[in-house]
């Protein structure tokens, strides 16, 4: 029995690594091959930071990068105070929640193509109904903010349901607007919920692609000057670039759950 | 305290400034014609309300009846459907709940978890603005210069500046009036002095999560306290204790209120802790009140049979009036206390059963003649189940009598409460809707029609409530319905019955029903009455009532 209980633990650690190195081969390759420069992986070369200080001096790659940083934390804030919001007011309605519910998520479950064709085709739309808009920096902010809200209803709802049913009218009762209240009362109660909407909505805007692509004008992001280097055969600074940006995910992970920790302990302590 | 005197000033304030008649009994609150509706359900039906200033008000009802519906409209959390509420004369129906000075403790507390006590109680207060003057650095009251008159020199000449211009007249002046927040001194003085008030000294610093529930319904009381509001409403305030904390704040909650003089209008539906603490009673069923009262009065002389079933144990009994101040019930004559009835008039009765002396089998003290059926042991007194020939009477006596053995029943007059008999008729008005049959409530009720009445015509329909049939399979019926309450009347039950159109039909019935069984409807032909009903009559007298009400 005892035998037979250790080989299944053998059996499922080795298919849990064996997993984990599937997973991760790749992202492991790109960063052991980030500090080796040479023109592609698996090719000999010096170690060291010669690809991160080619990286530093390509001037388009770091103005993409800064699109790139500008345009997930504008539309990462703007959509986790729009997601909030929302998830508010559907929580609180009377009428037709589930309804609202069901259209406010249908963008997580639909294909990403058809949301970047959907943008792409408004803005023409918009154009020919004399309304300027000019694809670029500002329209991207405006695709992501409205592409990762739903992320955020999602992440912000469930700690809603747990909330006391009397909290928001409690606010009012004693002096605050309603406004005032969803400010003082209501959203402390959710920020954990909308930092973690916060964070994916910035690791979404980060790494998205489809809709960048399609909607970028003349703008680049990191995404999309990977993808065209990409033809001219990829440039090993990309590597560099992507050891970076897998740090960031990782960072801004590290420290949602440090934050969620530190709360929850401090609570306890008192 | 400070707080009472606050108050008294701010109600004098409102006299003066010219609120008319609602203040003429010091009404601080005014509930009229107030209707309220949810997705076409009726909760709360045409309620009347006052509340006098200082008061100490229970509305008082099952779950469901409306009572807490009442408490969000004062509180403004929902607006009525119609009808206006009133504070202190002042239309404050449509005003939003953060602009009212009333405050509500809520049965869950609702304390902000975010924030440790201190911070909880202060909330409402960083918000409060309160009328001063405007001050300079030394905390004198600045003068408003346009409101003096020049200074004038002795000759009685205005006094001139070096530009020519008159010199004011400080004295004459009145300081400018601003509106500012509380200081965080006075703020910190405030808290500390509420948590003093509900036993909660140096527990500021505390988080909320780490309080008792009991702790945690003090904070939210001194939050509410702290405002000083008008009103203080409390929605089941005590309903998630356990049973001796709730005691101890029934009495302590009842000694805030005659401290700070303070309205306190409470909800609960636990009637001896509205009897016990209220000056007054609101019992609510069925989003209508049935009777208000001191605790007393509602006691002693309950409105109606539902009135005097909810409020302590009570046998409730049908019986007639022979004549003033004598009624005939269980085949017996009883002297009264009650008159002004007619002869012979049905009436409801209700006897509490400790008004009922029990005396043994041949002493020849009591009017009725019974068996003991069970008894339970309470504490300081037995209850006795007693079966006599028409009902089953509940008393309550130090004495204890053997199970089995016989017993008199002894009621003497003022133990005997009379209530006029509720309506015994079903009414309504429908459409005859085929060949002889009637709508009713949803279904088809075949009728004898003398009159040959046609498919379309407007009538009015009465069925007595002992006419109506109850089935056990709701396919038996024409329609079907859920037993609503069920009021036990001796020899009979009274039963009222929900229909899916959402209205009540009553039925007496001798079987017992349970809450919420589904039941079908029958009724006989011959016991349906249908009326031609006129509705432009009706109308035009509908309006001449309206037009004399109006000339009143």
């Amino acid at each position: 029995m005892t035998t037979k209980k250790r080989i299944g633990t053998i059996l499922g650690w080795t298919v849990l690594v064996a997993a984990l190195i599937l997973m991760y081969l790749p992202i492991l390759l790109i960063i052991v091959y980030s500090f080796v420069d040479s023109k592609n992986v698996g090719m000999g070369g010096e170690v060291g930071f010669a690809l991160y200080v080619r990286l530093f001096e390509n001037e388009r790659l770091m103005t993409a990068a800064g699109n790139t940083l500008v345009i997930g934390a504008i539309s990462a804030v703007l959509a986790t105070l729009l997601g909030t919001v929302s998830a508010v007011g559907i929580f609180y309605m009377k009428r037709g929640k589930q309804a609202v519910n069901i259209v406010s998520q249908l963008t997580v479950y639909n294909a990403e193509i058809v949301t970047a064709v959907g943008f792409f085709l408004l803005a023409i739309f918009l154009n020919n109904a004399h309304i300027p808009v000019k694809k670029g920096l500002g329209w991207l902010i405006l695709c992501h903010t409205v592409m990762t809200t739903p992320y955020v209803i999602l992440s912000v709802s469930p700690r809603l349901g747990q909330l006391n049913p009397n909290l928001f009218e409690a606010g009012m009762d004693l002096g605050a607007s309603s406004v005032r209240t969803l400010f003082t009362v209501i959203f402390p109660q959710l920020i954990k919920g909308m930092i973690s909407g916060l964070a994916l909505a910035f690791t979404l805007s980060l790494d998205d692609f489809v809709v960048t692509n399609l909607n970028r004008g003349d703008v680049n992001t990191i995404s999309t000057f990977v993808y065209d280097s990409i033809r001219r055969g990829i440039d090993p600074t990309v590597r560099a670039l992507s050891t970076i940006l897998f740090v960031i995910v990782l960072l801004v992970l590290i420290v949602v759950n440090l934050v969620g920790k530190a709360r929850r302990t401090r609570k306890n302590v008192k | 305290m400070a707080e009472k005197t606050a108050i008294r000033t701010n109600g004098q304030g409102a006299e003066d400034t010219g609120a008319k008649g609602a203040l003429k009994f010091d009404k601080i609150i005014e509930v009229r014609s107030v209707v309220k509706e949810f997705d076409g359900v009726t909760v709360v039906d045409n309620m009347n309300l006052s509340v006098k200033r200082g008061d100490f008000v229970t509305l008082l009802g099952p779950s469901g009846c409306g009572k807490t519906t009442l408490l969000r409209m004062i509180a403004g959390f929902i607006t009525p459907t119609s009808g206006r509420i009133f504070l202190e004369g002042k239309d404050v129906t449509m005003l939003p709940p953060h602009k009212r000075p009333i405050n509500t403790v809520f049965q869950k507390y609702a304390l902000f978890p975010h924030l440790n006590v201190f911070k909880n109680i202060a909330f409402g207060l960083k918000l409060k603005r309160i009328p001063d003057y405007k001050r300079d650095k030394n905390g004198e009251p600045i003068i408003d210069i346009a409101s003096c008159r020049p200074l004038l020199n002795e000759s009685g000449a205005p006094v001139l500046d070096k530009k020519g211009k008159p010199v004011p007249d400080l004295t004459t002046g009145k300081p400018i009036e601003i509106l500012r927040k509380f200081t965080k001194a006075e703020i910190k003085e405030k808290v500390n002095r509420v948590l003093k008030l509900v036993g909660l000294e140096g527990y500021g610093h505390r988080d909320t999560a780490s309080l008792s529930g009991g702790q945690q319904q003090r904070v939210a009381i001194a939050r509410a306290l702290v405002l000083e509001p008008k009103v203080l409403l409390l929605d089941e305030p005590l309903g998630a204790l356990d049973l001796k904390m709730r005691k101890e704040m029934q009495f302590e909650l009842k000694k805030m209120h005659d401290e700070l003089g303070i309205t306190f209008i409470y909800v609960t539906h636990d009637q001896e802790e509205a009897l016990t603490m209220s000056d007054k009673v609101v019992v609510i069923s069925d989003g209508v009140i049935q009777q208000m009262g001191t605790p007393k009065k509602i006691y002693d002389e309950p409105a109606n049979a539902f009135v005097a079933n909810f409020i302590g144990e009570s046998n409730i009994l049908s019986g007639t009036m022979i004549e003033d101040y004598k009624v005939r019930f269980c085949g017996a004559d009883f002297a009264c206390e009650d008159k002004g009835f007619g002869k012979n008039e049905k009436v409801d009765l209700v006897v509490r059963p400790e008004d009922i002396f029990i005396y043994p089998a041949g002493s020849g003290k009591g009017q009725l003649s019974g068996t003991v059926s069970g008894i339970v042991f309470k504490g300081t007194y037995y209850e006795m189940n007693i079966v006599t020939a028409e009902y089953e009477f509940t008393v309550q006596n130090t004495a204890c009598f053997a199970e089995g053995s016989r017993v008199e029943l002894m009621i003497q007059p003022n133990g005997i409460h009379i209530m006029k008999k509720m309506r015994t008729v079903n009414e309504m008005i429908t459409t005859v809707n085929g060949e002889n049959t009637v709508d009713f409530h949803g279904g088809s009720f075949a009728f004898d029609n003398p009159e040959n009445l046609q498919k379309g015509d407007r009538v009015k329909l009465s069925v007595a409530f002992d006419k109506i049939e109850l089935t056990d399979d709701e396919r038996d019926g024409v329609i079907g319905g859920n037993i609503g309450q069920s009021l036990y009347k001796g020899t009979y039950y009274q039963v009222q019955v929900y229909t899916d159109d959402d209205d009540d039909v009553y039925v007496d019935t001798p079987d017992e029903w349970d809450i919420d069984d589904r039941v079908g409807i029958v009724i006989r032909p011959e016991d349906i009455r249908v009326e031609k009903y006129d509705e432009q009559e009706e109308e035009r007298e509908e309006n001449v009532a309206e037009g004399s009400d109006d000339a009143e």
